[in-house]
């Protein structure tokens, strides 16, 4: 399989760009908790209309928001915007890396963890159209990619290559794309958890007002968790079926499946914790952090640390 | 898998009291029977239990396992001998093995079953029942709503019944029921089949175990090197095998006998050395063939990596390779010996290897001469040799190959008693001067080296070895049956939202009619709020939100978990 050195040093352009963009749509987000806090225009507006003022309290950006257009406003749209054209060069990077190594683009490292900030960002797009007063949160999805990114870039990259014959089956495709996708699924529902636990613990201090309220990030939590756990276990389902063609057993507690049994285990108790009187709200946000956490020890120190036959990091 | 500490404490002996006390006593140990079983069935035990489950498992991938890497495992005990030791008796080093987690995948089993048959009766009663009655005062849920609309009770229940039907999926479970004077109700509710889902997902977590239990008591592993060109391997015994990992009820007497044979391995790489494909030619016979006495005919396979060939209830996995130099003997006599063994990869980059072939000298009877004309050729093997003085190897394939190496004679020690490595000599042999180099030389195929006294060793050629493994585990479909199972119990009950809603219909006598709304969403479901909003807006209209004044302690739009005390019929959670 040969590479093709164009394409690839196309795709390691657009990952560039796509980081750079990124980085624009986080400012552009960031800004949107500067400057006007407390949007007046709006706030006459809707008492003068006289409806429904309690439903816009500090926390809730409600209607009040919609009816007037303050720079914070714009800014935070222009964020959603400008993560949109980040989006586009960061499929076209990974796209590329596909055309240039003739492969599932998934194959080390570097490009699964590419992989992970884009299903990231997709969700949170999706999350964010259907939840528009959610939008505020992007300032802090928007961080832990651009550190994934920026690591992937450096610390982990790897040069378009063909993968071992281990990896040379479609259980690639299909394990490894459905764990990116939880990850970085999980990776939202965690950064919602962990906005959580700082707003009801009173230490966001003045970006509380601008964050959605605590009850509105625990749904958050929950939902992109309740799509990405099933997606998680799929994918460690896959997993077992691929090591069982390719190892010869389905299971081994290989310090990599071990981990990921681990957060599957964590991710039960999460859902368990939902529906536990008295852990609903304190225990299991934090849960759902230890989740997430899990998942970025077994992509990173057990790939880079413990050497395993996951080994396939692709660092040397 | 020793037994659980399932069984609660001991009470005391009832014999050493009276009779009053005694009955007590009973009635006590019933009590304390009836509570450890409540406590280890509830919704709190799970957690914990699921918490301890992980916390028992990160071990097995911080600390090296003897069920993956032995090696790395004395590496440990020299790097810490003190913590070693230690961490050894509380089997930290066969972490899936110990007594203790057993245990705590066993207690949660038993939580698992006793807080699910409870439910799966729960479940089969709610499946035959009506919806419940709706509750007397509908503005104490955590959703509801009321209004005076336009129209006579039987149209308002017509417009109800169309908007809660709809096709098969989406429709609400109904049932209609009158009040005193006039008054209507419908109680409706949806997503029974969430019920259904999270009991298969639990019960396949419970046949999933099952399955891995059947794989380690009668399932079996074993590695084997076969040489190609020929060369067969029959699974008849574990003697076969250079390595044998059996299940608890495995004693090698009934594994499957077919035979396999390797007839040609070809691997390819990229031009940096990276492997691209591996690709053993077998021949095989199943079982079947083998004790019809069908042994002439051997069915090809190609063997590769990702492609195991899947016998009935075994499979042969191609492992790993390496390669296998040819080495002949010739004596001043003129006797010959040809030996060829595998060599092992020191460096799977290059494929460089090192091993040791033996030779004893033919013709020999007495003892003691026979021991001191024993011959070993030892050292490097090159599959693309760089070439020069000092050889090592610069690409893996076969393109270049050469050996370097030493001709030890003497005596091997093979003898003793004690088992030696097949690829290196006992280096206790070589310090005693009981064995001495004799020759160093490095050879390409064809090329020998003559000894001081005329015996001539010659490297012929070189041959690739497979490694293979079989592998049988008669609890691998029952796992994937359960885990598929798992994966749509789970699916279900996540995607199922499980609600109530309530309409009670009062005619005011003036053709007009006070509808009363109230919802309630049986599991930590959020997004009831919106879809609330929408039936509440097509029964009402869309100026009629919220008359009645709410109940400042509900959020209309929170996820709507019961509150104590709430109509929520049987009992939704293992803790109550
Ligand atoms: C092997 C251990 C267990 C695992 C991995 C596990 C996992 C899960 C998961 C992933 C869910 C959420 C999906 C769903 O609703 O179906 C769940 C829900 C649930 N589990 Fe378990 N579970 C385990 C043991 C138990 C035990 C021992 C109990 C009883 C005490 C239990 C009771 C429940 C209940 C009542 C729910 C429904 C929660 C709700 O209504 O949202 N589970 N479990």
């Amino acid at each position: 399989m040969p590479i093709d050195p164009v394409l690839a040093a196309y795709s390691d352009d657009l990952y560039l760009g796509a980081v750079a963009v990124y980085v624009i749509a986080m400012f552009l987000h960031a800004f949107e908790f500067v400057g006007n806090r407390k949007p007046m225009r709006a706030k006459t507006l809707v008492a003068t209309s006289g409806d429904e003022v309690t439903g816009s309290t500090d926390e809730t950006p409600g209607p009040a928001e919609r009816v007037g257009r303050t720079r914070s406003d714009k800014c935070g749209r222009m964020g959603v915007s400008v993560t949109i054209v980040g989006l586009l060069l960061h499929v076209a990077a990974i796209v590329l890396r596909g055309f240039a190594t003739e492969r599932w683009p998934l194959g080390n490292m570097y490009e699964f963890t590419s992989a992970i900030c884009l299903a990231a960002v997709v969700c949170w797009l999706v999350v964010l159209r259907r939840s528009p007063s959610l939008r505020p949160v992007g300032a802090f999805v928007l961080p832990p990619v651009l550190i994934l990114m920026f690591l992937g870039g450096t610390v982990l990259y790897a040069n378009a290559a063909p993968v071992v014959p281990a990896l040379q089956s479609y259980w690639l495709a299909i394990h490894v794309t459905t764990v990116t996708i939880a990850s970085g699924l999980l990776m939202v529902a965690g950064v919602a958890s962990i906005l959580y636990l700082l707003v009801k613990a009173g230490k966001a201090g003045r970006l509380a007002a601008k964050l959605p309220g605590v009850d509105a990030l625990d749904r958050l939590a929950y939902r992109v968790t309740v799509v990405g756990f099933p997606i998680y276990t799929f994918a460690v389902i896959a997993g077992a079926i691929w090591a069982e063609s390719a190892w010869g057993r389905f299971w081994g507690w290989d310090p990599k499946e071990t981990v990921a049994f681990v957060a599957w285990v964590v991710y039960a108790a999460y859902l368990h914790a939902r529906a536990t009187s008295g852990w609903r709200t304190t225990g299991a946000p934090w849960i759902n952090v230890v989740g997430f956490a899990t998942i970025v020890f077994n992509l990173f120190f057990i790939n880079m640390v413990v050497a395993g036959l996951h080994s396939y990091a692709g660092l040397s | 898998m020793s037994s659980p500490p399932t069984a609660p404490p001991k009470a005391p002996a009832p014999e050493s009291e009276g009779r009053p006390p005694r009955q007590s006593a009973v009635r006590r140990v019933l009590a304390l029977l009836r509570n450890t079983w409540r406590g280890l069935t509830s919704m709190r035990t799970a957690l914990i239990l699921l918490f301890l489950l992980a916390l028992a498992a990160l071990p097995g991938a911080l600390l090296p396992q003897r069920s993956l890497n032995q090696q790395l495992v004395d590496q440990y005990f020299a790097d810490y001998p003190t913590l070693a030791p230690i961490l050894d008796k509380g089997g930290f080093f066969d972490i899936f093995a110990t007594p203790w987690f057993a245990a705590v995948y066993l207690l949660l089993m038993i939580s698992l079953i006793g807080c699910l048959v409870p439910r799966n009766l729960d479940f089969v009663r709610a499946m035959r029942s009506d919806p419940v009655a709706t509750p007397r005062n509908l503005a104490r849920l955590p959703h509801h709503a009321a209004a005076t609309v336009d129209e006579e009770p039987d149209a308002v229940l017509a417009r109800v019944r169309t908007l809660l039907g709809g096709n098969r999926f989406r429709a609400w479970q109904r049932a209609e029921r009158d009040e005193a004077a006039g008054v209507r109700t419908v109680s409706a509710e949806k997503g029974r089949l969430r019920e259904a889902g999270n009991l298969v997902f639990h019960l396949s977590l419970v046949g999933l175990l099952v399955g891995l239990a059947l794989g380690k008591l009668f399932g079996y592993e074993g590695q084997v090197i076969v040489l190609s060109g020929g060369n067969q391997f029959c699974n008849s015994s574990i003697l076969g095998y250079d390595s044998f990992r059996a299940g608890l009820r495995v004693d090698g007497t009934e594994l499957e006998p077919f035979c396999v044979r390797v007839d040609d391995f070809s691997a390819e790489y990229l031009a940096n050395g990276q492997p691209d494909l591996y690709r053993a030619q077998i021949g095989y016979q199943s079982a079947e063939d083998v004790e019809a006495g069908d042994t002439t005919q051997w069915k090809p396979y190609d063997l590769q990596v990702n492609h195991p060939l899947r016998l009935d209830g075994a499979r042969v996995y191609l492992l790993g390779h390496g390669y296998a130099p040819r080495f002949t003997v010739t004596w001043p006599d003129g006797q010959q010996r040809t030996g060829q063994i595998q060599w092992r990869p020191v460096d799977m980059t290059t494929m460089l290897s090192e091993g040791a072939t033996k030779f004893e000298r033919p013709g020999v009877t007495d003892p003691a001469q026979r021991q001191n004309s024993q011959i070993a050729v030892t050292g490097l093997f090159a599959p693309t040799s760089s070439g020069g003085q000092v050889i090592t190897s610069v690409y893996p394939d076969l393109r270049n190959p050469q050996v370097a190496v030493d001709v030890l004679r003497g005596d091997l020690g093979l003898d003793d008693g004690r088992g030696q490595s097949i690829f290196s000599v006992d280096q206790a042999q070589v310090d005693s001067g009981a064995l001495a180099r004799v020759a160093r030389a490095n050879l390409l195929p064809g090329q020998s080296v003559t000894l001081d006294d005329g015996t001539q060793v010659r490297f012929d050629d070189v041959t690739p070895w497979v490694s293979l493994q079989v592998s049988h585990d008669p609890g691998q479909e029952t796992v994937l049956i359960f885990a598929i199972l798992l994966l749509a119990g789970l699916g279900v009950s996540l995607a199922v939202k499980r609600r109530r809603f309530w309409v009670r219909v009062v005619p005011t006598g003036d053709g007009r009619s006070e509808v009363r709304l109230g919802g309630l969403a049986r599991t930590d479901q959020a997004g009831y709020g919106e879809e609330f909003d929408r039936l509440r807006v097509a029964i009402l209209g869309e100026d009629h939100a919220f008359q009645e004044p709410a109940d400042p302690a509900h959020q209309p739009e929170s996820s709507g978990t019961p509150k104590p005390g709430e109509p929520t019929g049987s009992t939704d959670r293992g803790d109550t």
